[in-house]
């Protein structure tokens, strides 16, 4: 059986392509049912690419369904089969083929198209393993860690300020989609949004009841700046809206200011006040890029643990194909060694019980012994050579003959 | 038998050291791999200690060198109440190598054959050198911690582009652990204070040791004042433990120049 894999992605075809192929994963498990026909098959389609799976007896037909599927040539599509499909996948689902390198909502698409496609041994098994892939890149190594936009960024840097965000007041100053987001991203870490003030009270009342807090007005800019931990400010203001002389003294408290706008809201000498730390835009993007170029790095690492991976697939697929053959080859053995032992039957007649077993006992022995090594190779080869040289076995000890004799079928 | 356990302990020790080191560079494997070499390792110094226990008459650690082994072992179990997790593996990077380093000048002192036989009664040397030394253990802990609050604090208020690369525990945290650690090190200090001061025979002199313990004392006494009385927080509390931790290296140094000799 050979594993084939036919799909394309945002590396390969633009958007207007992708979405011809794309499918909910409704229509992606009946697909995949419709494909699998007596083999396997498992549709993964998210907004970067659609891949199609299938395992069958004959790879050249599951390619031409697959590409049938895919829009019949239409669009740029890549083909892989065996341990090379296995290692696409497993990149996929370590975020390695993904826009931001380790993102981490992959894993659960790859969970998702697996629950709904038709699995057999083989996609099964490879589903498990890229799940297994997926997780162990994100614990073994930081990709995973770093934050890939401003605003998580933000928040990353707040909790580096505070640790646990839970009990955290945030004070948002401007209600546009920049705070929204940024406050998206804090309360999603545990932070509680206490306030919301804006020169558009409209906007700011919105905004509160969204996430829960108040809106207040501007002119008590400087009271909310008391009670809070968390500042983010984002206002179309042409002047500073945060001046130095509105904080007061936080005995020990830290204050974590997130300026978002451009130009400025927040006067940078709040920056050299104690327990204080204010971060515009420039180092948020800053944090961001460094950040970045470390999922680049730690993907480098990330690669090793998915090429460790395919080759263990590789291993497994092969020791599925040459388990029969061996199965064959002992099964051959043990009827020449019986049949053997058979006709001599009448010239160990005069043997006793005692006796008779150790002919047994040898016999058996020199069979096992004669076939130890070349079952031994044959595991290796078909790990490291391919089937090949099963078919060499098959053929130099006649197990084809056999099955034929006994299956004319 | 206490030389045999000394190199792997050692060796575990050092292994975490470097470990830790790693780990900065590649978070992940060779963080868990530093906190197994801490764990075994202080395992095999506890072997060591209750091997020096055993062969000695009375109390095995009441030399210098001794006092040292017996204090990397309270460091060392002290940072592992909560040095394992991941976020505190930074401060492993300074506690490890130092633990390594000052074992080992134990041993080359003498520390891991002390024979143990001492002036002193087992039971007071037990509650006198084992608290003090379990006191300082407290205050190198804390200042290991306010170390890194520092730095911490520092990349933060730069706003340094690195700042999430190295991830420590968090401002909130560091501070409330080395107020906390100072909190529960300072009573153990008095205890093996009092016991000392039970032993000042009526008229004798106080040499210029206990002075120093004494300030000391006062110094993370008057800390701990300020941060649960007055609120000090931030670098201010961090630059206090740091100046307190100064007077421990400082009486570490002087018991060897004068007490235990």
């Amino acid at each position: 059986m050979s594993l084939v894999l036919v799909g394309t992605s945002h590396l390969l075809a633009p958007v207007e392509d992708r979405e011809q192929v794309a499918v909910d994963l409704e229509a992606a498990a009946e697909l995949a049912a419709a494909l699998a026909d007596g083999g396997e098959a498992v549709c993964l389609s998210t907004c970067n690419r659609t891949e199609l799976y299938l395992v069958r007896g004959d790879p050249e037909e599951a390619e031409a369904r697959a590409i049938q599927a895919l829009g019949a040539g239409a669009i740029e599509l890549y083909r892989l089969r065996d341990e090379d499909a296995a290692l696409h996948l497993f990149r996929v689902a370590a975020g390695l083929d993904s826009l931001v390198p380790g993102e981490g909502e992959i894993l659960g698409q790859v969970r998702s198209a697996y629950e709904a496609g038709s699995c057999g041994p083989v996609l099964d098994r490879l589903f498990r393993q890229a799940l297994h892939a997926g997780k162990k890149v994100r614990t073994e190594t930081a990709i995973a860690e770093s934050p890939s936009s401003v605003s998580s960024a933000a928040a990353a840097l707040a909790q580096q300020v505070f640790g646990d965000l839970d009990g955290c007041r945030v004070l948002l100053v401007g209600a546009g989609e920049v705070s929204e987001l940024a406050a998206r991203s804090l309360t999603k870490r545990g932070a509680s949004i206490s306030a919301v003030t804006s020169r558009t009270q409209e906007r700011a009342t919105y905004l509160a009841a969204r996430f829960g807090g108040r809106a207040v007005p501007f002119g008590t800019l400087a009271d909310e700046l008391e009670q809070a931990d968390v500042v983010v400010s984002s206002t179309s203001s042409p002047d500073q809206v945060v001046s130095r002389d509105l904080v007061r003294d936080r005995k020990g408290r830290p204050l974590f200011v997130i300026d978002l706008a451009v130009p400025r809201d927040v006067d940078p000498e709040i920056a050299a006040l104690d327990d204080c730390y204010l971060y515009d835009i420039d180092d948020l993007e800053a944090v961001v890029s460094e950040s970045m170029s470390g999922r680049w790095r730690e993907a480098e690492r990330a690669e090793s643990i998915t090429s460790h991976e395919a080759e263990r697939f590789r291993d497994w697929q092969a020791s599925r194909d040459v388990v029969p053959a061996i199965a064959s080859l002992r099964e051959r053995a043990e009827t020449i060694r019986s049949g053997e032992l058979a006709k001599a039957e009448s010239r160990l007649e005069g043997l006793s019980e005692s006796e008779r077993r150790t002919v047994e006992s040898l016999t058996t022995q020199i069979v096992n012994k004669l076939l130890h090594v070349p079952i031994v190779r044959l595991k290796e080869a078909a790990a490291t050579e391919g089937t090949g040289y099963v078919e060499v076995a098959r053929h130099l000890f006649g197990l084809a003959e056999d099955k034929e004799n006994r299956d004319p079928k | 038998m206490a030389e045999l356990l000394f190199w792997p302990a050692l060796l575990a020790y050092g292994e975490a050291a470097v470990a830790y080191a790693g780990d900065v560079r590649h978070p992940g494997s060779l963080g868990r791999l530093a906190t197994w070499g801490v764990r075994i390792g202080w395992l095999v110094q506890t072997a060591l200690l209750i091997a020096q226990a055993v062969r000695a008459d009375g109390f095995p650690w009441d030399t210098w060198a001794g006092s040292l082994n017996l204090f990397v072992w309270l460091v060392v179990g002290a940072y592992l109440i909560w040095g394992c997790r991941p976020r505190f593996r930074l401060l492993g990077l300074v506690v490890m190598p130092l633990a390594a380093l000052l074992l080992a000048v134990s041993y080359a002192a003498g520390g891991v054959d002390a024979s143990g036989e001492s002036g002193y009664s087992t039971l007071f040397l037990v509650l006198h050198v084992g608290l003090v030394l379990a006191g300082f253990a407290g205050f190198t802990l804390a200042a290991a911690l306010a170390g890194l609050y520092l730095w911490q604090e520092r990349q933060l208020k730069h706003r340094s582009s690195t700042v999430l690369r190295f991830r420590a525990p968090s401002l909130v945290t560091l501070e409330s652990l080395a107020a906390r650690t100072v909190a529960f090190a300072l009573p153990v200090l008095t205890l093996g204070m009092a016991a000392g001061f039970a032993r000042i025979r009526h008229g004798s002199e106080l040499d210029p040791l206990i002075v120093l313990t004494v300030l000391t004392w006062a110094v993370y006494g008057g800390f701990l004042l300020l941060r649960f009385g007055a609120g000090w927080r931030g670098k201010r509390a961090a630059y206090v433990t740091l100046a307190g931790f100064a007077l421990v290296v400082a009486l570490q140094v002087s018991l060897q120049m004068g007490h235990f000799a």
